[in-house]
């Protein structure tokens, strides 16, 4: 198994991650060397084996569906990078 | 005047409750100690002046009966503080000021404890050796040009350089413990679902937990049984019965039973860590614990396993990094080219790799052969631990292959660095609580560590085999002052 140029280029597409030729060669090397080292899992035999989803053997608990934070609109638009009081604002999306 | 800074937090605790110490003059003491040492790098944002206030206040009627009185501490950058900037080591985080506190954080304060500011971490704690924070690299204060470890190498530098007499980290894959090998301090990762997870910029939600780091097992046992609470805010915190960890605390292990893992001796690992570890045996028998030969089997595909899941898990929480509600954004021509812009100038590049080898094991026709195998090869791991625990009652295996490296020296090779994380990550794949104890020095006088692997939520436990074992070495760490001119 190896990644080519084509593949990071497509990870790149889904990670929403730009990235130009020169990082993209890098990331190449990087990735296969990464990978190459994954491989080793092979190695095992996991048919019949149960996949661990979380070391935490408990159920969720159930909660009211109760709103906990209120009036905080104000608070939450302050970090965003732009805003025009109340609302998110982005670049066009429909023409 | 009474030297503050080497002070354990105990002590500190101790001159604050007979008077004998303000929160002032502590506090002062540290920020002092702290100015001098800029060239340390361990702080990202001081909240200095904000601290003396409160010490002052605290000051004017101190309620002693608090755990943590008056005493002042710096926090790993990745815990959200309510009004003060928390970056989690990255650009895109560079401006972003929570408007909530994170549950670990808030029990501090509770217990009367002073944020002095936030410290240095690896950029989303990804990261070995602190090289990876976009605020610079951390000095780790055994020597110049020594990374701290990491990812809370702000934190181990802080405690080691006495610019808090505590902290907290994170450790997701040995986040903690390799960081307080390399500096010579102690540090304990709990049980998964023992410290609350919210409020803590995620990471790998499955593996990440909160825990302390200090000078000393006792100052640890201390934090943790502050920090250490259920908490409905996080669905994965789990009930169960937590100990008064410092009251309960002894060196009694007399007929505990304890695990050397044989899987641990790895190929190319210096001698040096091998009498250690032969040392570390030496003294739990020498306390009356009794040593078995035990084999976890499938040691070696834990890092593997780690490296699928935790940039999966990675991949998925940062997606919402997207410049549109906080943090930093790029300009770009239109909604997706803003997206990629923003991550590609927002993240750094170990970041970036992670987030795409963790998008590529997701990914539709890969998701079996990556994904699903390491979760299948994650429950072997865990099986082997849980055989092992038929025998024994804790584990102790050396807590890295090598003492703390050159800053530089291994930034380019990401497995080489990836290999630091070889005996720390089994324990976050398996959930289990761990510490790192100070035991000796390598021939340049750089500290190394013993790990002490507990059974789930017996951190009582391990927090008694590391204080008897302590005890015997009786570790100093070689500080030399070196940073203060």
């Amino acid at each position: 198994m190896s990644i080519d140029l084509k593949t990071i280029k497509h990870i790149s597409k889904l990670s929403r991650i730009s990235v130009d030729d020169q990082k993209a060669e890098k990331l190449v090397g990087d990735l296969n060397s990464i990978f190459e080292f994954i491989e080793k899992l092979n190695e095992l035999n996991t048919d019949n084996v149960e996949p661990l989803t979380s070391v935490a053997e408990t159920t969720l608990k159930f909660r009211s569906d109760e709103v906990q934070s209120k009036n905080i609109r104000d608070q939450i638009i302050k970090n965003s990078p732009e805003d025009n009081e109340d609302f998110f604002v982005v670049p066009k999306v429909v023409e | 005047m009474l030297d503050i800074t080497s002070q354990s937090l105990t002590s500190l605790v101790k001159n604050i409750k007979d008077k004998k110490l303000s929160s002032e003059e502590i506090t002062k003491a540290f920020i002092d100690r702290s100015e001098k040492s800029k060239e340390l790098n361990s702080y990202i944002t001081e909240d200095f002046s904000n601290a003396i206030e409160k010490a002052k206040k605290f000051d004017q009627s101190p309620n002693l009966d608090l755990k943590l009185p008056g005493i002042p501490m710096a926090v790993k950058d990745l815990f959200c503080t309510k009004n003060l900037r928390t970056t989690a080591g990255s650009k895109i985080l560079e401006n972003f000021i929570p408007t909530y506190e994170s549950t670990v954080t808030q029990n501090i304060w509770n217990e009367g404890a002073i944020l002095l500011g936030k410290l240095n971490c690896d950029e989303f704690a990804m990261g070995s050796s602190n090289e990876t924070s976009f605020y610079g690299n951390v000095q780790n204060p055994i020597d110049k040009g020594l990374v701290p470890g990491g990812s809370s190498g702000g934190s181990a530098s802080a405690v080691s350089g006495q610019l808090t007499p505590i902290t907290i980290g994170t450790d997701t894959g040995g986040s903690i413990r390799q960081p307080a090998s390399f500096t010579g301090t102690v540090g304990l990762k709990p049980t998964y679902g023992s410290c609350s997870r919210y409020g803590i910029v995620a990471f790998a939600s499955s593996l990440d937990q909160a825990g302390p780091m200090a000078q000393n097992v006792e100052d640890c046992a201390l934090l943790q049984e502050v920090i250490s609470t259920y908490d409905t805010k996080d669905s994965t915190s789990i009930e169960f019965k937590r100990n008064h960890y410092s009251k309960e605390l002894n060196k009694d292990i007399k007929g505990k039973k304890i695990g050397i893992p044989k899987e641990y001796r790895v190929d190319g690992m210096p001698k040096e860590i091998e009498e250690l570890w032969q040392k570390g045996i030496q003294y739990a028998k020498d306390c009356g614990a009794e040593i078995i030969d035990i084999s976890l089997p499938h040691t070696s595909y834990a890092l593997p396993t780690y490296y699928i899941v935790a940039p999966a898990e990675a991949s998925s929480n940062l997606a919402r990094y997207d410049g549109v509600k906080y943090g930093f954004r790029a300009k770009g021509e239109n909604l997706i080219d803003m997206y990629e812009k923003t991550r590609s100038e927002g993240f750094g590049a170990e970041v970036q790799r992670r987030i795409m080898i963790g998008t590529y094991v997701l990914s539709s026709g890969y998701y079996d052969a990556y994904y699903l195998k390491a979760q299948k090869v994650r429950k072997l791991i865990k099986n082997d631990f849980d055989e092992a625990y038929k025998k024994v009652d804790a584990i102790l295996t050396p807590s890295t292959p090598s003492s703390a490296f050159k800053i530089g020296e291994k930034k380019d090779d990401p497995v080489s660095m990836y290999l630091n994380d070889i005996f720390t990550v089994p324990v976050n794949l398996a959930g289990l609580p761990a510490m790192s104890i100070p035991a000796g020095h390598d021939g340049n006088g750089y500290p190394l560590g013993l790990q002490i692997i507990g059974k789930a939520f017996d951190e009582q436990g391990i927090l008694n085999i590391s204080y008897a074992i302590e005890d015997k070495i009786n570790f100093k760490n070689k500080i030399t002052d070196w940073w203060i001119k």
